[in-house]
């Protein structure tokens, strides 16, 4: 039996403001001691009032209108009732019935193809308390609740499931990611846990309406985790189905070290939220204006800022959307070009793309590390010197170096004697000396073996440890061997 | 309106009440009792009238983005149960 699979995303994005979402703790709790961003509002205790932060509404806001959503007149906030140590309340104040934005859509390009997905709303939220569990041999188990991190704004988007494959699933949280990046309004940071994805997937059997039971994945903590575990569960339900086993609605957690699925059937209830109005709260009004007003301060989102890189720096496609996927990439490829303006901006793009790439992924860091100890004056300065005084494959090695010791390019060919040689007077005696050594390549290449050059040139860049310009060589030794075949032509 | 014993087991579990069969019966009659005193809301004639969930007439009451200071960890900590690691100790809960 065929199979289509069917994903939804619901992203979960905490939002940098400076304090938290209805109280004026700090968010930045990063580092802090457990328990010192807290206050009576937070902790729960009664007689508190809530108030709503102005700045989560607008970053709310923006997202909506960054995917598209209509911002809807009236919204408000609503207790979602559970009893979990993780909030102090009992309740988790979200939005039920009447989020900030409703129905948008992102697109995601995927086999060089362009997939409109649909947003289904965009609400605001508080994040819960860290809980720490632990197990005591022999003695009961308990848990340490830290409240820093309760209070703290969440933004939910809820997508449509009109995602088709891993793949497409994977796209659309970069894509969700970048939007937010390039708004300012999270870090979008996944193994931190400022980006969180609960994915629902399910399969549709080929010419039928009926879905399978759609089944919900937690736990997923990267882009590669959300890839490999929906890679698993459309694997894992095709088979399920196919071998006529029941598929059942539930709750799966990935094991990442596992790289499996497993069911976290311990519920024997259903949840019962008791959704109700927020009665702390009073009901918030959006006027046409206010939505104006923050349209107005939207800035520049990838789609338009990669259309831009192909006209303004004459870029491919292809590259312009890799370089601005991320915010931080295509910031530092604009300073690029401002610095080095000897470079040509399809260079700095082929170098960030290339080098630099394979640099950040083999050191699991992203740009802003890259940036750290390569600035891009300093990027394009090495792009220069691989113009003239070092071949490319040095300046890899170069690169490699700058990103290890935070050194500059001239530096580092200058302590490690890396110049390229293209003095023929410095080369003339190493060209000689490797002719009169190699005497079966001469008379191959007399014979009319015209490889037996590549041979010769690259003894004389071994010769000079790589140093040597290679054309420089290449013309030397045909000028040479030219020589010595006229004169064993004339004896 | 009459709850079922199963309606006033499950509201039991989400108050996190235990109750003894006596109990049960108890509650259920006089859950039953309160409801039937809010029934007599139902008499209301709300025809044409909007709904809401508010009693006053604010909106849209927003504070700044400002940080004000938070309460010192060993008044946050004062009421925990247990405090262990500058955390409050509670009983294990994994769902």
């Amino acid at each position: 039996m065929n199979y289509q699979t069917i994903i939804g995303l619901e992203v979960h994005a905490q939002l940098l403001t400076k304090s938290k979402m209805y109280c004026g703790c700090s968010t930045d709790y990063a580092n802090a001691p457990p328990n010192t961003h807290v206050c009576p509002v937070c902790l729960g205790m009664p007689g508190v009032l809530p108030v709503i932060n102005r700045q989560a509404v607008e970053f709310t806001m923006m997202t909506a209108l960054a995917l598209k959503c209509t911002i809807s007149e009236f919204t408000k906030f609503d207790r979602k009732n559970y009893a979990y140590p993780d909030l102090m309340k009992g309740y988790q104040i979200s939005q039920y019935d009447m989020p900030i934005g409703l129905g948008g859509y992102l697109n995601i390009d995927v086999d060089e193809q362009r997939k409109k997905i649909g947003i289904t709303r965009v609400h605001l939220e508080e994040d819960v308390s860290k809980l720490l569990h632990r197990a005591v041999p022999g003695g009961e188990d308990y848990s340490l609740v830290d409240v820093n991190r309760s209070g703290c704004p969440l933004m939910e988007v809820v997508g449509e499931p009109d995602l088709r494959s891993p793949e497409e699933a994977r796209q659309y949280l970069i894509k969700l990611r970048s939007i937010l990046q390039y708004l300012g309004v999270s870090t979008g940071n996944m193994e931190e846990g400022s980006f969180r994805c609960d994915a629902n997937i399910s399969l549709l059997p080929e010419g039928s309406q009926k879905f399978t039971p759609k089944v919900e994945v937690k736990n997923l903590n990267s882009f590669k985790a959300v890839y490999l575990a929906m890679e698993y569960e459309a694997k894992r339900q095709r088979k399920a189905a196919d071998e006529g086993e029941k598929l059942v609605q539930e709750t799966r957690g990935w094991l990442d070290e596992k790289g499996k699925t497993v069911s976290q059937r311990s519920k024997e209830y259903a949840h019962d939220y008791r959704y109700f109005p927020e009665p702390d709260l009073p009901p918030l009004v959006i006027s046409l204006e206010q939505v104006e007003a923050v349209r107005k301060k939207l800035p520049e989102l990838p789609e338009a800022r990669r259309d831009r890189f192909m006209t303004q720096y004459d870029l491919p496609l292809y590259d312009a959307g890799l370089l601005t996927s991320s915010k931080a990439m295509a910031e530092y490829f604009e300073e690029g070009v401002r610095a080095g303006k000897e470079v040509a901006p399809k260079e700095i793009g082929n170098w960030l793309l290339g080098e630099v790439s394979r640099i950040i992924n083999a050191g699991n860091i992203d740009i802003d590390g890259f940036r750290k100890q390569v600035s891009p004056p300093a990027l394009t300065g090495l792009i220069l010197s691989a113009h003239g005084a070092i071949s490319t494959a040095m300046a890899k090695s170069v690169l490699e170096e700058m990103f290890n010791t935070g050194k500059n390019a001239a530096a580092i060919i200058k302590e490690r004697g890396l110049s390229q040689i293209s003095d023929t007077s410095e080369l003339e005696k190493i060209v000689a000396e490797v002719i009169h050594s190699n005497t079966q390549a001469m008379a191959d290449y007399r014979a009319g073996k015209e490889t037996a050059i590549k041979f010769l040139v690259g003894q004389v860049m071994k010769a000079t440890k790589g140093r040597a310009n290679p054309q420089l060589v290449n013309e030397m030794l045909k000028q040479k061997l030219a020589e010595a075949s006229n004169q064993a032509g004339g004896e | 309106m009459k709850l079922s014993r199963e309606e006033v087991l499950h509201i039991a579990r989400l108050a996190r009440v235990a109750l003894t069969e006596a109990e049960i019966t108890r509650m259920s009659e006089q859950l039953s009792n309160l409801l039937e005193h809010f029934e007599v809301l139902q008499q209301v004639d709300t025809e044409g009238v909007p709904p809401t969930a508010q009693s006053v007439e604010l909106q849209s009451v927003m504070r700044d983005d400002v940080i004000v200071p938070s309460l010192s960890q060993d008044d946050v900590l004062a009421n925990a149960p247990r405090r262990e690691d500058d955390c409050f100790r509670v009983r294990a809960v994994l769902e």
